[in-house]
């Protein structure tokens, strides 16, 4: 619950309304993420060469079904705004809360900030095929301003909004899968055996490849930030997020394939919008107006997902008081924490025309990283402070704890690629985030209620 | 045993403000950094015996050259982008050095975790009497 000034003046406590089930839940995840399906994932095959990047696809793809079972698993028991902000508090503690809920706010703000900057770019791309000169930064602002407006109003229409954008997206890859391969008539227009190559650096550039292939999920564990909403966690979480990471491993192998059968990897490497590039390839209208809606589609909905994520997390640190307590208001009619909304805007409005982008991706995927490797940790405490058992479980997952152990090994190998590609920015990152730990405990703690940060109807945890 | 319950002061809005910027500081000092520090994607110095700008000097073969020029690329277009080649060195101090500090990293925030985290449930529950397991 938050709270909000009533017109008396008086303080009054509201809840954010429960109204979601799994296709919403389906939509926040998948929405976040499929952009990187349309832009992103392809710097991997810059880093790897082709068959890297499907490598990585395939490495990091296990990673992340690694974090949808376990985030299932505990989100479907810690069913709260905030998400794995909320788990880090009651299974770890408060400083490893704090930094949890920040990784979340500044992947999401990150990522937001580089979806507004791709629906810029393809405006002026294509405003270039035309001949015009376009200048996107107005456009950047506007989807920001206009999202912000939809997450402000109300979380219902937002999710539903992601739901038809998002689906349509999917929907486009599927018909330039169809159209390409000839399945759906005709010949293949796909050149697999003449475009793909060796891999160019060997096998160092596959472990290279594996930071940019996060891009293919980062973000599907964004699901659990609707845990509040939702009418039932225990049914809607579990089937939203493992429904959306298969939908994910499908578009991600048939984005490579597509794209490969394509482009020469060197473009590839560096393209922009590679899927409206091979939409471009083929020849066909139809199929680049279809695949121009769907990059702006899915751009549009990554940034909605990612503004309602990053404001769930900031809202319920702010609540807790480990940000200033202002922000963990909830609207009094739309029942939305508006004020962590506003906050984050000009934000990421700032991120996006820094001129950054590579810093501002790195510190997205690293902080998004960071969260997966706390996740490895968080859930063999999880079980060991509360066997199964002993509390009422939406979900158990299977084969524990081998799905924590592989996770911390891929984490670590995917540092190792952050330090390949980007090991300046990893330290200035890794730094920023022991600053901000070492301000919060002589800063921000004081301030935090002890008591109140534990809020499940859960036994004393086991050596406490 | 009694419960004692730690009463935290109140922050005032001046307070709050200058709490959300220092947050907000710390994240651009960093995304700065890099280049101020002057290193960001390891990319590999241009070859001193660059190719000529042809397709067959850069390797592509006729598929290749037939999707760069759909694309709107000539070969002497394409050959910046062609022979743009990543460097993997890998220096035993300076991977050391990301390793450590990661771990760091982690060990202090678990560890000050504990530290709260008993101070959590010992508010949230009492404290432990010692039959609790």
């Amino acid at each position: 619950m938050g709270t909000t000034t009533a017109a008396a003046g008086k303080q009054e406590k509201i809840s954010l309304l429960k109204v979601l089930g799994p296709v919403h839940v389906w939509a926040l995840g998948v929405g976040i993420v499929l952009v990187g399906e349309y832009m992103g994932w392809n710097f991997s095959v810059a880093k790897g060469g082709a068959y890297g990047a499907l490598i990585a696809c395939w490495v990091i793809g296990l990673l992340y079904t690694c974090v949808a079972m376990i985030d299932s698993e505990v989100t479907s028991t810690v069913a709260a705004a905030g998400g794995q902000y909320t788990q880090a508090k009651h299974i770890i503690g408060p400083l490893m809360a704090f930094n949890v809920g920040l990784y979340l706010v500044m992947a999401y703000t990150m990522l937001e900030a580089a979806d507004a900057l791709v629906v810029g770019d393809l405006l002026k791309a294509v405003a270039a095929q035309y001949g015009a000169e376009l200048d996107p930064r107005p456009f950047v602002v506007l989807t920001i301003a206009f999202l912000a407006w939809l997450n402000y109003r109300g979380v219902f229409m937002t999710l539903t909004v992601n739901f038809v954008i998002t689906a349509f997206a999917v929907l486009a890859i599927l018909v330039l899968f169809f159209s390409t391969t000839g399945i759906a008539g005709g010949e293949s227009v796909l050149r697999h055996s003449e475009l793909l190559t060796d891999l160019p650096y060997g096998w160092i550039g596959v472990l290279a490849s594996l930071q940019f292939g996060m891009w293919y999920y980062l973000g599907i564990e964004g699901t659990c930030q609707a845990a509040e909403e939702v009418r039932s966690a225990g049914r809607s979480i579990p089937l939203g997020t493992m429904g959306g990471m298969m939908t994910l491993l499908i578009a991600a192998s048939l984005t490579w394939y597509i794209c490969t059968g394509l482009i020469p990897w060197e473009y590839l490497g560096q393209a922009t919008t590679p899927l409206y590039d091979a939409a471009r390839l083929t020849g066909s209208v139809e199929l680049e107006v279809i695949l121009f809606i769907g990059t702006m589609f899915a751009a549009i909905a990554s940034a909605n997902g990612c503004i309602n994520d990053s404001s769930r997390a900031w809202f319920s640190m702010s609540r807790d008081r480990y940000m200033p307590h202002w922000f963990g208001a909830v609207h009094p009619r739309y029942r939305t924490p508006y004020r962590a909304i506003l906050f984050l805007i000009p934000i990421a409005v700032s991120f996006a025309f820094t001129g950054l982008l590579d810093q501002v991706i790195t510190f997205s995927i690293l902080s998004g990283l960071l969260g997966y490797t706390f996740m490895s940790f968080n859930i063999v405490r999880f079980r060991r402070l509360w066997p199964l058992g002993s509390i009422e479980r939406g979900y158990v997952h299977p084969f524990h704890p081998v799905p924590a152990i592989v996770l911390g090994l891929l984490c670590g190998a995917t540092y190792f690629a952050t330090y390949l590609g980007y090991g300046t920015s990893l330290l200035s990152i890794m730094a920023f985030y022991i600053l901000v730990s070492i301000w919060f405990v002589v800063r921000r703690y004081p301030y935090v209620k002890r008591g109140e940060q534990f809020t499940m109807p859960w036994p004393r945890p086991k050596g406490y | 045993m009694s419960r004692t319950i730690y009463k935290p002061p109140v922050q005032k809005g001046f307070g709050q403000f200058v709490d959300a910027l220092v947050v907000l500081a710390l994240v651009y000092l960093s995304l700065l950094a890099p280049l101020l520090l002057g290193g960001t994607a390891a990319e590999s110095d241009a070859p001193a015996d660059k190719p000529v700008a042809t397709w067959e000097a850069m390797q592509q073969n006729e598929t290749m050259a037939a999707q760069w020029q759909k694309l709107g690329f000539d070969a002497e277009k394409a050959e910046p982008i062609v022979s743009k080649k990543f460097s993997y060195e890998i220096e035993a101090w300076s991977l050391g050095i990301t390793v450590a500090v990661i771990a760091a990293y982690f060990f202090f925030v678990l560890k000050v975790s504990d530290r709260e985290y008993r101070e959590v449930i010992n508010e949230r529950f009492g404290p432990r009497t010692g039959k609790e397991d």
